[in-house]
């Protein structure tokens, strides 16, 4: 079976414009621009990225998300913090279809 | 590009080669590699089993050398500087001949036995006291440091405030030294201190500033990069945070670095990886000739991409 996730994969993030470079361009100038400290500052915003990396679960954005609260001075309790914090989201996320649930089984229930 | 050629190409680049001396205002003394902690990103690889040590007659140098030239700071270095049966002796005579002394201090030292009376002698000799303290959780702490290390380095932390040290308006400084728990940069200085005060406050202790510094690919640490396979991806991400305007400020400039034995180097990092002064420079303390030093050419290795990364690293802590 082949290997999925390599993570010197991640090098290779730019070959990916060799297909359609004007849409990877757009990509990285948007991606570059939502990752400019504004009101947020830089350390908040890396936290927001690998709180949403966990969720989405992509290994390579994990890594450098990691690697990015490391150098803002954080630890691996304020990553685990955050991803436990998004963790909770997506439960919860989850757990409201409950309610779906028991709508559509009060709808045909006696 | 080789390995071997990438910093001075990048030196090419970014200013005139080669990188010179542009004065000489401190004498960065190592006393020797013998130390009571096996810190695990210790560029030195001191430990409690190193023998070096510097001698009375190095000591004389180094104590003539700073009364007699242009030189204004002192900085004392090891291993750990205060196990030196002669530092006591070296600091009182370098401060009564008007030299500022900085002094590398691990803080757990002053709890060894037989080492009490030194915060007596801080007291009377109100050194600068540079403390290794590389991050305000205690696991993290201790993971590098040993454990214990940060119980013990907050109960001198709190004996060192009560003698004013740190506290402002008393004139006596404790800094802090910030260093990575791993192969990453550091973050912002400026945004790190504020997060260590504030943690720092809630065991009621104060410091005066926090120095964040870059781990050197050198010694212990290098032993760790090599060891999980983090090397090279390190050393690129040193390379790659390159900032050329580092290079003004870079501690190599202002600084020599004499070794236990007498040698001299451009910094204590070249003197781990046996880089001395070369000739038509002085090489050793009894042929020191400040201005020759002063006007020094470097010498430079990949390892000075350690100084150079992002805000740069010095003994001073950042340099941006």
């Amino acid at each position: 079976m082949a290997d999925y996730y390599n993570d010197e994969d991640l090098a290779r993030f730019g070959e990916i414009a060799k297909s359609n470079p004007d849409l990877f361009r757009k990509f990285m100038a948007w991606y570059e621009a939502s990752f400019t400290p504004g009101l947020l500052t830089k350390r908040e915003k890396v936290l927001v990225g690998v709180a949403v990396a966990h969720a989405v679960q992509c290994p390579y954005c994990i890594d450098a998300y990691t690697k990015a609260c490391l150098e803002e001075g954080m630890s691996m309790e304020h990553i685990a913090e955050a991803v436990h914090a998004a963790s909770a989201i997506r439960g919860g996320a989850s757990l409201i279809h409950a309610i779906q649930a028991q709508n559509a089984a009060d709808k045909i229930s006696l | 590009m080789s390995i071997s050629t990438a910093f001075h190409d990048k030196l090419n680049g970014a200013c005139t080669v080669p990188l010179q001396a542009h004065g000489l205002e401190v004498l960065q003394v190592n006393l020797g590699y013998r130390c009571n902690m096996e810190c695990r990103h210790c560029h030195v690889n001191a430990g409690p089993d190193r023998k070096e040590i510097m001698s009375s007659e190095n000591i004389d140098r180094v104590i003539d050398i700073v009364s007699g030239n242009g030189i204004s700071t002192l900085d004392i270095t090891g291993g750990a500087p205060e196990l030196h049966p002669e530092f006591t002796r070296l600091v009182r005579e370098a401060m009564t001949a008007g030299c500022h002394v900085i002094v590398r201090c691990n803080l757990t030292v002053l709890l060894e036995p037989g080492m009490e009376h030194l915060f007596e002698f801080y007291a009377d000799f109100p050194v600068e006291i540079v403390a290794s303290f590389p991050y305000y959780r205690e696991a993290d702490l201790d993971r590098m440091r040993g454990a214990g290390s940060f119980a013990k380095s907050i109960r001198v932390m709190k004996r060192l405030n009560q003698m004013g040290y740190g506290v402002p308006g008393s004139g006596r400084v404790l800094n802090l030294v910030y260093n990575p728990g791993g192969a990453f940069l550091p973050a912002s200085q400026c945004s790190l201190e504020a997060e260590f005060k504030n943690a720092l406050e809630k065991h009621d202790i104060v410091f005066s500033r926090l120095l964040s510094l870059v781990n050197m690919p050198i010694g212990r640490f290098r032993d760790f990069l090599v060891r999980t396979n983090n090397y090279d991806a390190y050393v690129k991400r040193l390379a790659d945070a390159f900032n050329p305007d580092t290079l003004a400020g870079v501690m190599c400039r202002q600084i020599v670095s004499v070794a236990w034995d007498g040698r001299l180097f451009d910094c204590d990092f070249n003197q781990m990886l046996d880089m001395p002064i070369e000739p038509p420079y002085p090489g050793r303390l009894e042929d020191f000739d400040y201005d020759m030093l002063a006007n020094r050419r470097i010498i430079v290795g990949n390892h000075c991409f350690g100084c150079t990364a992002g805000q740069g690293s010095s003994c001073g802590g950042a340099i941006d």
